[in-house]
């Protein structure tokens, strides 16, 4: 029994055309960060990476991911409930309305944020009246993070949940559950793989966003520098091997946290197969 | 416990999914909601279990015994639900599922850890299921799975056990080893049960009484007995069972209808007559009271019955006569036999007879 187009020689080629593929658009890009960040030694690009400036920006990096992640969970969770669970007037508009941030170019997001929120915004003026500095400050870079990061939690976790409907939820409530214990142990459970793929997302993005934050970060080095920021001001400096180092910082957070996922996957899997 | 349901109404946006309902369930009872989709049972249903609101009115009241729910939450009506596909919480095991509701409970009533596994065990032998307590839902068969969301709602000892089309999703010899099952356990464990069904044989055989509905409204509520012999509208009839159709002109006592003729002992002018395939017997003459040739074009001789479909002229839709055995074999039935059709019972809803005929004039002019 052969189905058509499954000769030998086919799936070579399409096997072949998928390892070159990949090593070519994922693999070498890769090898090619690290490559480039150990150009000149390891002490070079240890210079490079503990110096103070990026010192500064992985820490504010980090701090934009760690403020970002929590808010875009409760958030998203909410959102997806609210959606899925109820019907109301607007239900439809509101689930177009979570795509903004999608459609959007980030670069805009941060222009509207400056806008509304810059000294000589609508709502600056106010801020600054009581002396509050959202714009070219860590607050600001936090608000367009939030902004271009909101979605990737809800849209993970809409279809699942529509997918799964509320019966069990239901059946949970005729046991006479709480609502607090029906998501603790219904609902969560159930969305769970789909949650950490959410915030594995957001996380990846809270990374590595450049456009919304380069427009409203002022990119004072030291003070409002993110890893990206700072990375494409060492490039514009002409210091390689430095813009490289920190490439190669924002390349390990992402493989870190491909690992975290496959780990985590592989231990759901493994669960399964045990029960 | 009894349930009693006054006035209870429902919209969706405009439309009326329930014209204000009033009917009473006496203790004990098995009660069998039967209509076709869209008749509103299963939001009646949901309405009682506080799944969904009724309409806000003045005299809208839902007693349980003399507990009045009306504003009571779900979670404190006490009741026992089963959904139409199980709903089992699909990452716990068949011991958890049906442990779910005494876990659940506020710390200070809530039964101790040795006491909830004896009585889940309890529960679970009682389902016969014993076996499969550490397995999880999708191990099992749709059957046990149905018998796993029963054991769950019983856990709590509900006063009140609502089931939305239970049984809907099995196949047929699953669903009457199941249906036999519930009966027995509700006679031995005396709740007032509530089921929903779109299948009359389910609800005639498994109810105590049976409330059929349509459009939102409650048609008839009997016994299944009654039901069947004293439908009281033309609806209830033709929902209850098969219908052969026999409409024509009546003069001088005479049904008339093409070539075909019956006797009636009715006043002149159109009708239209109601039989069971059973009330329809068949011959190779007429006789002087009938007249109603027709041809035989499929025979199914499977079961207690032999059922023949028959075809004629004067007949719109094919009619179905259901015959013994022993007559099958005297009058050597074959397809294409040409034999004459003798009622020995019909029935007629004159009343809404009339309407039509009303209603028909109406569009004419």
């Amino acid at each position: 029994m052969q189905r058509i187009g499954d000769g030998p020689a086919v799936r070579r080629l399409l096997i072949a055309a998928a390892v070159v593929l990949a090593a070519l658009f994922l693999l070498l890009p890769l090898v090619a960060i690290f490559a480039q960040a150990f150009a000149r030694g390891f002490d070079v690009f240890w210079v490079n990476v503990t110096n103070q400036y990026t010192v500064a920006a992985i820490q504010l990096t980090l701090l934009i991911a760690v403020l970002t992640i929590p808010v875009c969970l409760v958030f998203g969770v909410a959102l997806a409930w609210l959606v899925t669970r109820f019907r109301f007037p607007g239900r439809r508009i509101l689930q177009t309305l979570i795509d903004i941030p999608f459609a959007v170019s980030p670069v805009v997001a941060g222009l509207v944020y400056l806008l509304l929120y810059g000294r000589t915004g609508w709502l600056g003026a106010w801020l600054d009246g009581h002396d509050i500095q959202l714009m070219f400050a860590w607050p600001g870079i936090l608000l367009v993070t939030i902004f271009v990061t909101c979605p990737f939690v809800a849209r993970e976790l809409i279809p699942l949940m529509q997918a799964q409907g509320s019966r069990e939820e239901e059946a949970a409530v005729t046991l006479g559950a709480p609502g607090w214990t029906i998501f603790r142990r219904i609902t969560l459970p159930n969305i769970r793989w789909a949650l950490l793929y959410g915030v594995i997302l957001t996380n990846a993005r809270a990374v590595g966003e450049f456009g919304a934050v380069s427009v409203v970060s002022g990119a004072i080095r030291g003070q409002t520098n993110t890893l990206p920021l700072h990375l494409e001001q060492l490039y514009q400096d002409y210091n390689t091997v430095g813009a490289f180092a920190s490439a190669s910082l924002l390349a390990l957070i992402a493989l870190l946290t491909l690992v975290a996922k496959a780990s985590l996957e592989w231990r759901a899997a493994r669960r399964e197969v045990h029960s | 416990m009894s349930i009693r349901l006054h006035d209870i109404g429902k919209h969706f946006g405009r439309t009326q999914a329930l014209e204000p309902i009033s009917l009473d369930i006496a203790e004990g009872e098995l009660v069998g909601l039967l209509g076709p989709s869209g008749s509103g049972k299963t939001t009646l249903l949901r309405i009682i279990a506080g799944l969904e609101s009724a309409d806000p009115a003045a005299g809208a009241r839902i007693l349980f015994g003399e507990r009045d729910v009306t504003q009571l939450h779900v979670r404190d009506r006490r009741i026992g639900f089963v959904f139409q596909h199980y709903a089992l919480f699909r990452h716990m095991t068949v011991f958890d599922n049906v442990a779910f509701g005494l876990t659940v409970m506020p710390r200070k009533s809530r039964p101790s850890s040795g006491e909830i596994r004896s009585r889940v065990h309890r529960l679970l032998e009682m389902v016969k299921l014993e076996h499969m307590a550490q397995r999880y839902p999708s191990q099992l068969s749709g059957g046990q799975q149905q018998r796993v969301s029963l054991a769950r709602a019983l856990a709590l000892r509900p006063d009140v056990l609502l089931l939305d089309e239970p049984f809907g999703a099995l196949d047929a010899k699953v669903r009457q080893e199941l249906r036999r099952w519930l009966r027995h356990l509700h006679d031995e464990l005396n709740f007032t049960s509530l089921f929903v069904t779109h299948d009359q044989e389910e609800a005639l055989e498994l109810s105590d009484r049976v409330v059929v509905m349509s459009n939102g409204r409650i048609e008839q509520i009997d016994t299944p007995d009654e039901l069947y012999r004293r439908p009281v509208n033309r609806f209830v009839f033709e929902f209850l069972g098969d219908v052969n159709h026999l409409e024509g002109s009546v003069r001088n006592g005479v049904l008339t209808c093409g070539d075909a003729r019956l006797a009636v002992d009715l006043a002149d002018g159109s009708e239209e007559l109601l039989l069971r395939p059973h009330e329809v017997e068949l011959a190779e003459a007429p006789t002087n009271e009938a007249h109603l040739p027709v041809t035989v074009t499929a025979i199914s001789p499977v079961g207690a019955e032999v059922r023949v479909e028959l075809e004629a002229d004067w007949l719109g839709e094919p009619w179905l006569a259901a015959i013994s055995h022993a007559s099958y074999e005297r009058l050597g039935l074959s397809r294409g036999a040409r034999l004459y059709a003798l009622p020995h019972r019909w029935h007629r809803f004159p009343t809404e007879c009339s309407e039509r005929k009303a209603r028909a004039s109406e569009a004419v002019s």
